[in-house]
């Protein structure tokens, strides 16, 4: 029967927030509506569950290389046409590779999203992957590894510590992927790539904004509807063996100042009602740095004067397995290994004393505040759908936040800290800056600067 | 922390960003109705009521940037601009941080070579909004200056300008304006210069602090769920507690540089290449049709001539690109690339003559139709937030651009035509005076 879906999920999210929409096409197309009239735009984003995470040694990068060839054309639509269409409508466009995902994204007025979903949902299975553009394109991103990561000091260092605190799962590997397998890579490669994840049954359409839910579901069975599923390869779980004893590495790269990278292994958000330790870390990262005075500031910058910054970082919402890091720049005349100590030892106290009542208030205080500052912004909330979705997580989750993090206990902070922050289950970076000193070669070679 | 994601084109926040938000738009939606006066003390407010999310935010700025650095004080405007909430009003820095993380309000400062300033965004509920309120208040007014507090955020800003000379693109973009602004106060970087933060004093920071934080100098933008009479109240409440030093005059007119070609060693595997002459100010008669006839050359992305040469047909660069900054006075214009260190010399020749052609010939009635039809397509995601119309409204104020800007700004894109582009380019762009920077490269490359 046409025009049937799978389930219908409808709830509040954060108090006065609309309800989101959530559908499943019959292809296996997952279509999530968030309805937000404050102007009259619309985001719609198309998020494939397949990233880094999915690659395999040899062709790192190529789903971020996939990416860049999804504006090359298709059957109807020739290369170059795609972003052409949309920005005579007067939208913006992009899109990105993380580990978990590829999404592909325009934000327009609310009146044009047929046309986003009419092209997106050609290009997920109409593309040409032709040689002569994918020799093109390769160089384009070998410039893009060039300029974000080989010519960027702490950019190596943290690509260099992903690969050393994983060693078996595939979380190891750079998102832009390694330069030899740029190097080597092909449009075959490419090709492989679209055919083996894009297909309705691996993708997400989220739309938020100034749209009529129903009206963007009729929209997405008329476009994306015909799209055939198609099977998907069997994702094997490639778990990370356990970390039986420290890592530690250093970095040399071109730099003036030191820096420090520290990764415990955590637990990522699975099963959002039961887990606990996820949120016990997200409000843990929160008394470490999370305003100007929080922990690390106020000891290593404000007090020790041992660090010029300090911060904690946690991320709870992935397809595999999280991290909790630190990142540091030492003081002047500071080492990082006193810099390494006086982390430890912050931490330590953590671990020994817990956290004040008022420390846990005030994280919470600015969680709930969050919550009402994101709705300013219809692509964040777009932005969190997809990423909650496809990490396996359900809105529900989502809308539910808050709540989990308001009902952790300073305990439970300080159970976490003694459970994931263990030095047997630690890595290190440490960049050993290169002294570069910036020398003219011939400045000004024609003509006087500035003659009056 | 490293980003997440890595993107098809350069995200537009960023460089981007900042260039797009001067020439913003804005309005054209009969909901944004700006409202506009001046306190009693002098300090100028522009205000929009909106009653949709419980929050509100406020930003206060002054011509307080670096352009207005003594000159041998480069940074001085920098460091006393960070140090304002690092202890106010007999609070310590722990104090204010805790005060407002304790109510969810969250503090920001912006410094560019205009602009000194203070953002807050709170939740407009009472006991948070009075107490967040409370604490920009102090930190606006009656600033500390702490010595302690002075001398670890000295080094904090030194470690910040060593820690940048790790970027390649930071010093291309250093060496570019320095090549292009000469003795002007656009010279010289935000961030200051090491040498000179280094000899700074306490009784520097309170000196620039007195004469350039003062209500006649204020800007006060306010964006959200309040009513126009606590709109005033606010706005009084923060203008009386600033001294009445008057308006600063504007700043120097900058001369129009010779062309100069700067090539500067570095262990990269990319040349940053710059390229540019200064620009416009934000109020020149020339601004619209720069602005839209850039799209056309490196401001439209995929549309763009200069990414269609530089990165389509040859695989050149991830990132190709020409904007107009203006500032008070003219900005620059400016185009970049960064390629691989053997095609430097290839780079630059097809930017070269992509931007030659480009005021020879102009842009075709196709592309300007192109890069209308985008822009004013596009008008109302320019204003869909909060966050992004309270950016206007501190343009609209600081530059004193007409309250009905916005209103007018689609007609001003629509009214721009090949000939005005052309002519307006052939004006501004002397491709013989270019000022150009290469970072990239051993010492013996040339």
């Amino acid at each position: 029967m046409q025009g049937m879906w799978g389930l219908v999920l409808a709830f509040a999210v954060a108090g006065a927030q609309a309800a989101v929409t959530d559908v499943m096409l019959d292809n296996g197309l997952r279509v999530i509506v968030q309805e937000d009239h404050r102007a009259p735009v619309m985001v719609s984003q198309v998020w494939y569950r397949a990233g880094s995470v999915d690659e395999f040694n040899g062709t790192t990068g190529v789903a971020h290389v996939l990416e860049h060839m999804m504006f090359k054309g298709t059957k109807t639509v020739p290369p170059g046409e795609f972003s052409k269409r949309i920005a005579a409508a007067g939208g913006r466009e992009n899109a990105f590779t993380s580990r978990d995902h590829t999404a592909y994204f325009q934000q327009m007025q609310k009146d044009r999203l047929e046309l986003a979903l009419q092209l997106e949902a050609d290009r997920m299975t109409n593309l040409i992957i032709s040689d002569e553009l994918f020799a093109k394109e390769i160089q384009v991103v070998m410039e893009e590894r060039r300029l974000r990561t080989d010519d960027q000091a702490q950019s190596i260092a943290y690509e260099r510590l992903m690969a050393t605190a994983y060693q078996a799962h595939p979380y190891r590997r750079p998102i832009i992927g390694w330069m030899d397998d740029l190097q080597n890579m092909t449009g075959q490669d490419a090709r492989d790539w679209y055919n083996r994840w894009y297909s309705p049954n691996n993708a997400t359409l989220v739309v938020a904004g100034d749209v009529k839910a129903d009206e963007v579901i009729a929209l997405a069975k008329q476009y994306f509807g015909p799209l055939p599923a198609r099977a998907l390869p069997t994702r094997k779980p490639q778990v990370e063996p356990a970390q039986i004893g420290s890592k530690r590495i250093v970095v040399k790269a071109p730099a003036q100042v030191p820096y420090l990278l520290m990764a415990w292994h955590a637990p990522s958000l699975k099963d959002w009602e039961k887990d606990t330790s996820p949120y016990a870390l997200q409000i843990l990262a929160g008394v470490l740095s999370g305003n100007d005075s929080a922990r690390l500031q106020k000891t290593l910058v404000k007090t020790q004067q041992i660090a010029v910054n300090a911060s904690a970082g946690y991320d709870a919402v992935s397809r595999g397995p999280a991290l909790f890091m630190v990142d540091a720049t030492p003081a002047a005349g500071k080492s990082v290994a006193d810099l390494e100590k006086a982390i430890r030892k912050e931490l330590d106290r953590v671990k020994r004393e817990g956290i004040s009542d008022s420390e846990l208030a005030r994280v919470k205080a600015q969680v709930i505040a969050g919550e009402v500052y994101q709705r300013d912004s219809l692509f964040y909330q777009a932005m969190q759908l997809g990423d909650y979705v496809t990490a396996g997580l359900p809105p529900a989750a989502l809308a539910g936040r808050v709540g989990k993090l308001r009902a952790v206990t300073a305990k439970e902070v300080q159970a976490a800290a003694q459970q994931w922050l263990k030095d047997d289950q630690l890595s290190v970076a440490e960049l050993d800056p290169q002294v570069l000193k910036p020398q003219a070669k011939n400045a000004a070679v024609s003509g006087v600067r500035h003659a009056n | 922390m490293q980003t997440k994601q890595l993107f098809f084109k350069l995200p537009s926040p960023g460089v981007f960003l900042v260039a797009l938000l001067f020439c913003l738009p804005q309005v054209a939606q009969a909901a944004l109705t700006i409202q506009h006066w001046t306190t009693p003390q002098g300090a100028r407010v522009v205000f929009v009521e909106s009653h949709e999310l419980p929050m509100l935010d406020v930003a206060v700025e002054f011509p307080a940037g670096s352009a207005r650095d003594p000159a041998d004080k480069p940074g001085l405007a920098q460091l006393t601009h960070s140090l304002l909430d690092q202890g106010a009003a007999g609070l310590s820095d722990t104090a204010i941080a805790f005060g407002l993380a304790d109510v969810g309000a969250v503090l920001s400062g912006h410094l560019d070579r205009d602009r000194g300033g203070v953002t807050l965004r709170t939740l407009s509920s009472s006991p948070e909004k009075d107490k967040a309120l409370e604490m920009l208040a102090r930190v606006l007014q009656q600033p500390d200056f702490p010595g302690e507090v002075v001398k670890r955020e000295k080094k904090r800003l030194m470690a910040g300008i060593r820690e940048a000379e790790a970027d390649p693109g930071n010093v291309a973009s250093k060496a570019f304006y320095r090549a292009m602004y000469g003795t002007h106060p656009y010279a010289h970087d935000e961030a200051g210069e090491i040498d000179s933060i280094d000899k700074l004093t306490r009784g520097d920071l309170q000196a620039f602090y007195r004469s350039h934080y003062s209500a006649p100098n204020a800007v006060i933008a306010l964006m959200g769920d309040i009513t126009r009479a606590e709109a005033e109240a606010i706005a009084n409440r923060l203008a009386a507690g600033l001294s009445q030093v008057p308006a600063l005059p504007a700043l120097p007119k900058p001369d129009l540089a010779a062309a100069s070609d700067t090539r500067i060693a570095y262990p990269s595997t990319q040349s940053h290449v710059l390229m540019g002459v200064v620009g416009v100010s934000r109020n020149d008669p020339d601004y619209f049709s720069l602005y839209v006839g850039n799209y056309v050359l490196g401001g439209g992305g995929f549309d763009s001539q200069l990414m269609r040469e530089v990165r389509d047909k040859r695989g050149y660069a991830y990132s190709a690109y020409s904007y107009f900054l203006p500032l008070g006075e003219a900005g620059p214009f400016q185009l970049g690339l960064q390629t691989k260190l053997a095609q430097t010399d290839d780079a630059l020749k097809v930017a070269q003559f992509t931007l030659r052609e480009f005021i020879a010939k102009g842009p075709s009635e196709v592309e300007l139709t192109q890069a209308k039809s985008n822009l004013t397509g596009g008008f109302p995601l320019r204003i869909d937030s909060n966050r992004k119309i309270l950016e206007y409204l501190s343009v609209i104020g600081f530059y004193r651009l007409p309250l009905d800007y916005l209103d007018t700004w689609v007609d001003q894109v629509n009214a721009v035509d090949v000939a005005a582009v052309k002519q307006a380019f052939a004006r501004r762009i002397n491709p013989d005076k270019l000022v150009t920077v290469v970072v990239g490269g051993p010492a013996s490359a040339r």
